[in-house]
């Protein structure tokens, strides 16, 4: 799949951005005041910068609205009525507390909880999709709730917990990726796609156009997996061992927490670039790769 | 709505003899066509005179080869287009509503005036049948040419796809799947039609007919012969020989 910077942007920020929300909404730092303010800026930045250049993924955007409509069926339509609701009610808990001193624990944890549930939806989004068998699995849910945990955990001044989420993390992406290794197509082939098979083996003959397609770029995207196994390696070091390793190891301070977020951003969004470069869709069958 | 109609009075869809067809491109280019001038945003290409043409194409015809176990390969020209699944999951994925399914005859089709162009639908079908176009920024897919099978301002015989009544070879059929006596729906029973990616659970209301199996070539037929010249050839192989 076409790794289109928008959306591992999207992916990334906002992940990290709900994840602190829903930190901040159970009282976790307990901030008060201008710190809450800052905390709370820095949250709703990352969120809604996320969700905006999503919005720049789009190719018809001003039908963007249109898109609360349909969350009786449709994930993404469920991704932005949460994100919506969880954006509001974590506004009315701030307002309280950064200006009036007043800690509204239920709207809190409402707050938090609509907060993973927003990314909870976006992982469903690539869930959903058989077509794309290496997102088709168990894992994808939880790797984004962890990135949210983990990562908003970090931003939250929670090293232990940021540490242990950090590192199950690291595990559960390791174990997606052998397992999408095996996984491949799951099945289909050449000879299911075109039903063929009773025939004997396939091979493309001719393709039905000379030129690129939509179909192609967006679909059927080659670059990348070269420098995969370096990249992993790279996502799993910066990602999670490292910041895991400064909160357990040393004593945090803003300086160890400042490397800690910089290297877990990078990670992301290696392993982010990585989560779209590596996904095969199955109707690249129909062009024989 | 994006929610799925629970039935459909129609199955409407086309059948497609993988026998019969030339791989001649005929119904992609009067598809273009139709649509490009017809029902919603046209079809726009992109340096359609440069060195880097594309565009938006609702039916493509791929070309394969099938090799079987022993003896010759057989060439299988492979149109494709939207096969109208009944569990269509570009329908449910839609966040806006846009992409529907037609209760009365099963037509999957794109609401333009509400597609906000984020290619979930795109991602959701193993067919690669549908197409953002490059320019409109919305989804285009076969509409089962919907403002021609309706069309009361066209001739009756023009009342079907327009792939279905360009084809040259015959090889494309419109009519109603979901009706066990109809036409369509006879013709699978007797080739053995079939659906395409199966596993992946769209149940696709389109079927395929597969080709039949190539003649085997009799070992004789293959022998070579005149191993031995005879005649005039006898007479220039000597003289051959002994120049």
């Amino acid at each position: 799949m076409h790794p289109a910077p928008s959306v591992i942007l999207f992916t990334t920020l906002s992940g990290l951005g709900f994840g602190l929300l829903a930190f901040l909404g159970l009282g976790l730092p307990p901030v008060t005041g201008w710190v809450a303010f800052v905390f709370f800026f820095l949250a709703n930045a990352l969120a809604v910068g996320g969700l905006l250049a999503s919005v720049t993924h789009l190719a018809n955007p001003k039908n963007a609205i249109k898109a609360f409509r349909e969350w009786r069926s449709s994930w993404l339509s469920r991704e932005g009525v949460l994100a919506v609701a969880s954006l509001l009610v974590m506004g009315v808990f701030a307002v309280a507390l950064v200006f009036f001193d007043i800690r509204l624990r239920t709207v809190g944890a409402l707050g938090a909880l609509l907060s993973l549930a927003t990314v909870f939806t976006t992982s469903m989004i690539y869930t959903q999709l058989k077509t794309v068998p290496r997102w088709n699995e168990w894992t994808t849910p939880p790797i984004f709730m962890l990135h949210a945990l983990g990562g908003g955990a970090l931003l939250a001044g929670q090293p232990r917990l940021a540490a242990i989420l950090l590192i199950a993390l690291g595990l559960l992406m390791m174990w997606a990726w052998i397992k999408g290794d095996e996984k491949s197509l799951a099945g289909t082939t050449m000879e299911t796609a075109t039903g063929l098979g009773r025939i004997g083996k396939m091979r493309l003959l001719e393709p039905p156009h000379s030129g690129q397609n939509y179909l192609l770029k967006e679909m059927a995207y080659e670059v990348g997996r070269k420098h995969a196994q370096k990249l992993r390696i790279l996502s799993l070091l910066l990602g999670y061992a490292l910041p895991a390793a400064l909160m357990l190891l040393f004593t945090v301070h803003h300086l160890t927490a400042l490397i800690a977020i910089i290297a877990h951003l990078i990670g992301v969004a290696a392993g982010r670039w990585l989560f779209f470069a590596e996904a095969a869709h199955v109707q690249r069958l129909y062009y024989g790769k | 709505m994006t929610s799925l109609p629970q039935s459909t009075e129609k199955k409407l869809g086309l059948v497609i003899d993988l026998d019969t067809c030339v791989g001649c491109h005929a119904c992609v280019v009067s598809c273009k066509e139709w649509n490009t001038s017809n029902y919603g945003s046209a079809l726009s290409d992109v340096d359609a005179y440069g060195p880097e043409p594309q565009g938006t194409f609702l039916n493509r015809v791929h070309s394969f080869e099938a090799q079987p176990e022993s003896g010759c390969s057989q060439t299988v020209h492979f149109p494709k287009s939207c096969l109208h699944c009944e569990d269509a999951p570009c329908v449910t994925v839609c966040p806006t509503g846009a992409s529907y399914k037609r209760e009365e005859d099963g037509i999957v089709l794109v609401n333009e005036a509400d597609c906000m162009g984020c290619g979930l639908c795109a991602w959701s079908c193993p067919y690669g049948a549908r197409e953002l176009d490059q320019i409109f920024g919305v989804m285009k897919k076969c509409t089962l040419c919907v403002d021609r099978i309706y069309n009361e301002n066209i001739p009756e015989e023009d009342r079907v796809p327009s792939c279905v009544r360009t084809c040259p070879a015959g090889a494309r059929h419109f009519g109603d799947l979901g009706d066990p006596d109809s036409d369509v729906s006879r013709l699978v029973a007797s080739r053995d039609g079939m659906d395409l990616m199966p596993e992946m659970g769209t149940k696709p209301v389109n079927k395929y007919l597969p080709p039949r199996l190539k003649d085997v070539p009799s070992d004789a037929a293959l022998e070579a012969t005149h191993k031995t010249p005879e005649g005039l050839f006898a007479w220039l192989d000597k003289a051959l020989e002994k120049l």
